[in-house]
């Protein structure tokens, strides 16, 4: 340190470093999340086809992140007069 | 074993295509044999970095599409006889090429070459996913600066998810090329330096590329660095970084400010 440093601006390489930290550890969170769903919906799509047969379009997840409790929703919609697929041994 | 390499990183204006050009005529340099390959349809410009601009006749969409042949489309570097390049095209857009179509076209190359170098267009668009589609390695271009770094974090998280490889469950390998660094500003912590980067993005790093007035020069004249000024601190960083990449083990350098005791008191002045 010399006496030109009292001088300067504080600098801002740490700032910068620091707003990357918190922004990326958010953001890898929510594309990893988005993969998660993909994969939830996916296999909740295969494992209700089993037994009934459902539009794929008409199953919707969603995942809710609170600070006390989250949330996963499934919404699929049934079609009024349920074809049951044959039960399965 | 031929390789498919993608320098990519989501930001335009980091250096992508002067980065293609010079590690392509680096890894040229030393023997290997070379195409680079544009991706940035519609907006072509590593026809002009590699100095070729006058010589295009059939680009990557006629073959894709079959209008012409790839030896047809092909440009062979008039300084380096190993050297080729295979331009985008200017006049159509990036829907002409196909998922399909780029697999076929990579597959020949592979055929014909030691390395196929596939410059990314910027963005997270269908041609940056086609450029990196195939990729078996990717260097990652970073600028230390926040916007920077953040699309590189997004196209890393895509490497590793949106690629053949990724979707066969095999890791694809990446590597960080860190351009334009001023080693003065990172000292005085007016920039990001190199371990900063390093520990958010957590890829191995491939090289540091000095800021360089040699790098504005190369691309005036039409020229690769390497090749333009091949003493130069940024050409060295280039040769280095291509010799990683054909597996040697070298120590990256990180470049420091060489000044003398003058340069020193006056660049204090005047911060």
């Amino acid at each position: 340190m010399n006496l030109f440093s009292l001088f300067k601006r504080k600098s801002s390489a740490p700032v910068a470093r620091e707003r990357l930290q918190i922004l990326l550890a958010h953001e890898r969170i929510a594309t990893g999340h988005s993969e998660l769903l993909a994969k939830l919906q996916e296999e909740i799509i295969q494992v209700i086809a089993r037994h009934i047969k459902i539009d794929r379009d008409k199953v919707h997840v969603k995942l809710d992140r609170g600070n006390d409790m989250s949330t996963l929703e499934i919404d699929v919609d049934l079609p009024s007069v349920m074809p049951l697929l044959p039960a399965r041994g | 074993m031929a390789k498919v390499l993608v320098v990519t990183s989501g930001k335009g204006g980091v250096g992508k295509t002067t980065s293609t050009a010079a590690l392509g005529a680096a890894l040229a340099q030393n023997g290997a044999n070379v195409v680079v390959v544009d991706f940035d349809v519609g907006l072509r410009n590593l026809d002009l970095v590699m100095g070729a601009e006058r010589r295009v006749v059939y680009d990557l969409i006629n073959v894709v599409q079959g209008d012409a042949k790839l030896a047809q489309a092909l440009i062979r570097d008039k300084r380096i006889d190993n050297l080729s390049l295979l331009p985008a095209s200017q006049t159509r857009d990036k829907d002409a090429l196909t998922s399909e179509g780029v697999e076929r076209v990579v597959n020949e190359l592979k055929e014909k070459f030691d390395w196929v170098i596939c410059d990314s267009p910027a963005g997270i668009e269908k041609g940056a996913m086609l450029a990196m589609r195939h990729a078996d390695v990717a260097v990652v271009v970073t600028n230390p600066e926040v916007s920077s770094v953040r699309d590189s974090d997004r196209i890393i998280g895509m490497l590793d998810s949106k690629t053949a490889k990724a979707e066969k469950g095999e890791r694809i390998e990446k590597h960080l090329l860190l351009t334009r660094y001023d080693p003065g500003r990172a000292a005085r912590g007016e920039m990001l330096n190199v371990e900063d980067v390093l520990e958010i993005l957590s890829i191995p790093l491939l090289g540091i590329i000095p800021e360089s007035e040699e790098v504005l020069r190369a691309s005036n004249l039409g020229s690769p660095v390497t090749l333009a000024s091949p003493a130069g601190t940024a050409a060295k960083a280039y040769f280095d970084a291509a010799r990683r990449l054909g597996g040697e083990k070298i120590d990256v350098v990180v470049p420091m400010e060489r000044k003398g005791f003058l340069g020193r008191l006056f660049s204090r002045r005047v911060a």
